[in-house]
């Protein structure tokens, strides 16, 4: 699996960008390249709701194809992973919401036989279940943010000596890492609720 | 990358003609607006009785409940030509409900006033069953048109859009209802004109729901 596209990746980014207009004016090759460019940022928005590599496939499928549906409405002067992500999203809840109507007489938990009638022996699992995905979301966090967040939280830096590791003055990593847990906690418990 | 997505990717490429790229949102519902301001501009000069609309229009308190619900109209109209898009908020959902608070606050204020002066025989459905049709009546050409002009964007949830764009006409219908309306609101007709946008707003959301899933079983 490919990681989530960070902020080293904004030139690919703007890009994209570049590839859809020339797309949007009939480049087959421009199109071509995108279209496989995208495939692993598609599936890293959309991993955290559909566990099993078949549904993800499905999903992504079904988002390339909205994508060639509605391609004429991107506007280039916009962010394309913003509107690439918000299709990936919508999809990937609609997909759920089918899902929801065809499986909900069946149940499904894959972990339900991992538990154990000591509530202490489930904890192990519960925080695994409970992390998942965080590291992919702070990898897909800009780089500024990403590198406050992992001095300053995970490393339980104090600010001087991250802002002294990093080359960052203390305010502006005071202020990257608010914006990184707000967009953490945005995307996390966003992918949780939908 | 899985074999099917690969096949797919292959496909959409053979199949990718050139598209004509959707103008901006504003300058589409700034187009929508109008033409269908031109219809309506139309109609209210080859129909209504403007001496009468003009004696009545000296009244500020009507004239600001004529410009919540035209602003209620424009507003939503704008909101649905947002919303119709991929990578629009959903904030813009809220755009139109300061002036259709103002809207309803005002046409309140004038049921008051005629409760005031009627008591309850103001309650009567009088003139309200007319009021009914005019505005389901205009909504629909103006619905259908908005709903056929927003569906160029393909939106990804038609329901919300839908239920945007049936306000919008909506209100525009409730606006030029002022002017073949030759007397103040009463509380019935306040709950008529509010029931029948709901009501086209229903509508509207309904008939996008179908068609969704239509597409959606077909594809």
């Amino acid at each position: 699996m490919t990681p989530p596209p960070s902020g080293d990746e904004t030139s690919d980014r703007h890009d994209w960008s570049r590839l859809m207009a020339a797309a949007q004016e009939g480049d087959r090759h421009a199109y071509d390249r995108l279209l496989r460019e995208i495939v692993p940022f598609i599936r890293a928005v959309i991993k955290r709701q559909h566990g099993s590599a078949a549904r993800r496939d499905e999903v992504v499928q079904d988002v390339l194809l909205t994508l060639h549906r509605v391609r004429h409405t991107y506007d280039p002067t916009r962010p394309f992973t913003y509107w690439l992500a918000s299709i990936a999203r919508r999809r990937s809840i609609d997909a759920l919401r089918r899902l929801g109507r065809t499986e909900s007489p069946e149940i499904y938990d894959p972990t339900a036989y991992e538990t154990f009638a000591d509530p202490q022996a489930n904890r192990t699992l519960e925080v695994r279940h409970a992390t998942e995905g965080l590291a992919e979301a702070i990898a897909g966090l800009p780089e500024r943010q990403r590198e406050a967040v992992t001095l300053l939280k995970l490393r339980e830096l104090s600010l001087i000596e991250a802002s002294r590791l990093s080359g960052t003055s203390v305010g502006a990593l005071k202020v990257n890492v608010h914006r990184a847990i707000k967009a953490l906690r945005k995307q996390l418990t966003g992918a949780r609720d939908g | 990358m899985a074999e099917p997505v690969e096949g797919l990717i292959e496909r959409l490429v053979a199949e990718a003609e050139p598209v004509q790229r959707l103008p901006p949102p504003a300058l589409r519902a700034a187009m929508w607006l109008f033409m269908a301001g031109a219809a309506m501009a139309l109609a209210v000069v080859l129909f209504a009785d403007l001496a009468l609309f003009r004696e009545r229009a000296s009244d500020p308190k009507l004239m600001l409940e004529l410009i919540a619900t035209l602003l209620t109209g424009i507003l939503a109209v704008l909101a649905a030509f947002e919303l119709s898009l991929p990578d629009r908020s959903s904030v813009w959902a809220l755009l139109p409900l300061p002036p259709l608070a103002l809207w309803i606050a005002s046409s309140g204020y004038s049921c008051y006033r005629h409760w005031l002066v009627y008591g309850p025989g103001g309650w009567g459905l009088g003139e309200s069953a007319h009021c009914f049709r005019f505005i389901i009546g205009a909504s629909l050409p103006l619905g259908v048109a908005l709903l056929l002009t927003l569906r160029r964007a393909a939106p990804l949830a038609p329901v919300p859009v839908a239920a945007m764009g049936g306000l919008g006409s909506a209100a525009l219908a409730a606006f030029i209802l002022q002017f073949f309306h030759p007397f103040d609101v009463t509380v019935m007709d306040l709950a008529v004109h509010l029931g029948s946008v709901a009501l086209v707003v229903a509508i509207a959301a309904a008939w996008e729901r179908r068609a969704s899933r239509n597409a959606g079983l077909a594809a």
